[in-house]
């Protein structure tokens, strides 16, 4: 199996990269698994992140693309709440990337 | 890996949708998915790995395939190597792969098939391209079964009418027989038994989903339009897939479905238990997981009290649910026999317009130029409503309807001879998305040449798995991600909303 190292610590990911105990997550590792992804994380992806993980504490899943441009409009105002902005801050799709740095298990299905 | 080599064009030459390109032998055959590992294998009854007499048991399960399926055995013997099929497969024409030629996908069945089943195999293997099932062939098998999105596009060219999807199907199913399933395909079956849905959402995050889409259109309209979730006693039970309550631009159709419900004055429900249209048992050939999955939408209409079933935008969806669900889940003597059982959302929006009920603003759409793509599952696989071409007409006449430039892409890639998106049929997975970009090559030609000859910005398709795929793979061709719309977003722009509040709760819209 394939995994991170952080301070002499390894963390299981699957064959994509995403974590495969959700309890290993921690800052740095994000900061570490966003490497792999050639994405440095500013507050703007902290505040996807962290929304993410809220989220998906509360319903077991990630929220649609929708809501999550609805969360960021709320918080950093109309010209970042859409989803070509979050493409730029997750050129690999705002699911799929973000929810990998997150964490998160990998959205399945028609997405 | 190889790459295709461009032919000499002159300057602003488009390239044709269906030029053959060069022969670029065995190309993809590193193009695979990621092996399903136990925790995926077992839910759905297949062996965790790579059972230790594979071999023999492969030939088994292709003896039992062979006894049980009729079409199997005619598809496998009636072959007379024509040709026909050669350039037909999106995926043949994206690599130049010859192992992408139907033919040659179909044969690396057929010559194991040969070796064991036929009497000139079993003794003169070599006079009829019999082959042993070695560990090179099955290689073979995962690589190449898993470069077929099950269109039937090959079929159709066929004078024999022999379906590679069929073959394709078999092939994965003697392969998770085995113990070498696809990750993609079978997590997501797993999510759909134990949760209810491809995406693993759950009854909470539907239900918040579905409240956050009421307020934002009662924002955006002013008009009460209501997403039931779980409502018994609702006339109509409407089984999307997932998709809808999660992606763009798939959202906006789901939108658009409401906003339809809403002017018929039907009541409806969504459930949180049969949610998922999509039906990932058929891409894997599996008789058993596409019953059970069938089977829980059943369930959920007899739980729900139902009287009709309305699918959602979901092209293999809509070809489980048209050819197989009463096969599979039947009878439904329990719904309103008035009604098409099962219907889809387009004839029931396309009724409603017949009958007069629908007003649109097609100013609405007035910044789209719009073509459409057939989705391959309901050009080749289903009919809508009640005439031949049904299919065809339905979803362009409700484009026409919303949209004032509306112009077909070339008539040798629409209809029944439309193109893959080139995720369909299980393949809409990362680590798939070469043979993805490449499989959409044809069908983002034909589109460039209706961008070039119309000034079309826009593309409609009802399929969540088109929808997805292209989001994904128009930018790698120059378009915008969101040049891709929902049949029914077009339908949610234009649509002009009563508001009247309360409208939604009469019985029968009697759009029939």
């Amino acid at each position: 199996m394939d995994a991170y190292v952080l301070d002499s610590h390894t963390y299981e990911h699957d064959e994509e990269g995403y974590l495969k105990n959700l309890a290993d997550w921690n800052k740095e590792l994000a900061q570490l698994i966003a490497k792999d992804e050639k994405i440095e994380l500013t507050p703007e992806h902290w505040e996807v992140v962290n929304f993410l993980r809220d989220y998906y504490e509360e319903y077991q899943v990630a929220p649609a693309i929708r809501i999550l441009v609805k969360a960021m409009k709320k918080t950093f105002g109309p010209e970042k709440g859409d989803q070509k902005y979050l493409y730029q801050l997750f050129p690999y799709g705002p699911a799929k990337q973000a929810c990998k740095i997150a964490g998160l298990p990998k959205p399945t299905g028609c997405v | 890996m190889a790459q295709v080599k461009e032919p000499d064009r002159s300057e602003g030459e488009l390239p044709d949708p269906l030029e053959i390109p060069d022969l670029v032998p065995g190309c993809m055959a590193a193009s695979k998915p990621y092996v399903a590992a136990p925790e995926f294998q077992k839910p759905l009854g297949f062996p965790g790995e790579l059972v230790e007499n594979w071999q023999e048991k492969a030939i088994e399960k292709m003896a039992e395939l062979r006894g049980k399926y009729r079409s199997f055995r005619v598809f496998l013997d009636a072959c007379v190597k024509c040709g026909a099929c050669t350039d037909k497969c999106h995926y043949f024409l994206g690599t130049g792969d010859p192992k992408n030629m139907p033919v040659a996908r179909q044969d690396l069945l057929r010559q194991v098939y040969r070796r064991h089943f036929t009497l000139a195999g079993k003794y003169l293997p070599w006079l009829v391209g019999a082959r042993d099932l070695t560990e090179e062939v099955l290689d073979d098998w995962y690589s190449y079964f898993h470069q077929c999105s099950q269109c039937r596009r090959c079929s159709v060219y066929c004078p024999y009418g022999i379906d590679t999807a069929e073959i394709s199907m078999a092939g994965r199913e003697i392969m998770d027989s085995i113990g070498k399933g696809q990750k993609y395909s079978n997590e997501i079956i797993g999510k759909v038994l134990s949760i209810g849905n491809n995406l693993g959402l759950p009854k909470k995050a539907l239900k918040a989903t579905l409240e956050g889409l009421e307020e934002e259109v009662l924002e955006e309209t002013g008009v009460p339009v209501k997403f039931p979730l779980d409502e018994k006693g609702a006339d109509i039970l409407l089984v999307a897939p997932s998709a809808d309550y999660f992606a763009e631009p798939h959202v906006a159709g789901l939108i658009g479905y409401a906003k339809v419900f809403h002017q018929a004055g039907v009541t409806w429900t969504i459930s949180s238990y049969g949610t998922e249209a999509a039906n990932f048992g058929m891409f894997i050939g599996s008789y058993e997981n596409m019953r059970e999955i069938a089977l829980r939408i059943r369930k959920a209409a007899l739980d729900l009290g139902v009287k009709r079933l309305v699918f959602g935008e979901c092209g293999h969806a809509w070809r489980a649910a048209y050819s197989f669900l009463n096969t599979l889940a039947g009878p439904f003597d329990f719904l309103d026999q008035r009604y098409p059982i099962p219907q889809h959302i387009c004839e029931f929006t396309y009724d409603l317009m017949q009958a007069g009920k629908l007003k649109f603003d097609k100013s609405k759409n007035e910044h789209i130029r719009l073509t459409f793509h057939d989705s391959c599952n309901i050009a080749r696989g289903s009919r809508l409503g009640n005439m031949p071409g049904g299919q065809f007409e339905i979803p362009r006449a409700i484009l026409k309807a919303t949209c004032n430039h509306f112009h077909d892409m070339p008539a040798d890639t629409i209809k029944e001879g439309t193109l893959c998106c080139g995720g369909g049929g299980g393949l809409l997975t990362d680590e798939l998305i070469e043979i993805r970009k490449k499989g959409a090559q044809p069908r983002m030609r034909a589109l460039q040449q209706v961008a070039e000859e119309h000034g079309v910005t826009h593309m409609a398709a009802m399929c969540a798995i088109c929808k997805a795929q292209f989001s994904k793979v128009l930018p790698m061709y120059g378009f915008d991600m969101e040049a891709i719309v929902s049949v029914h977003q077009m339908v949610s722009n234009a649509i002009v909303l009563d508001r009247v509040e309360g409208a939604s709760q009469e019985s029968e819209g009697g759009e029939e």
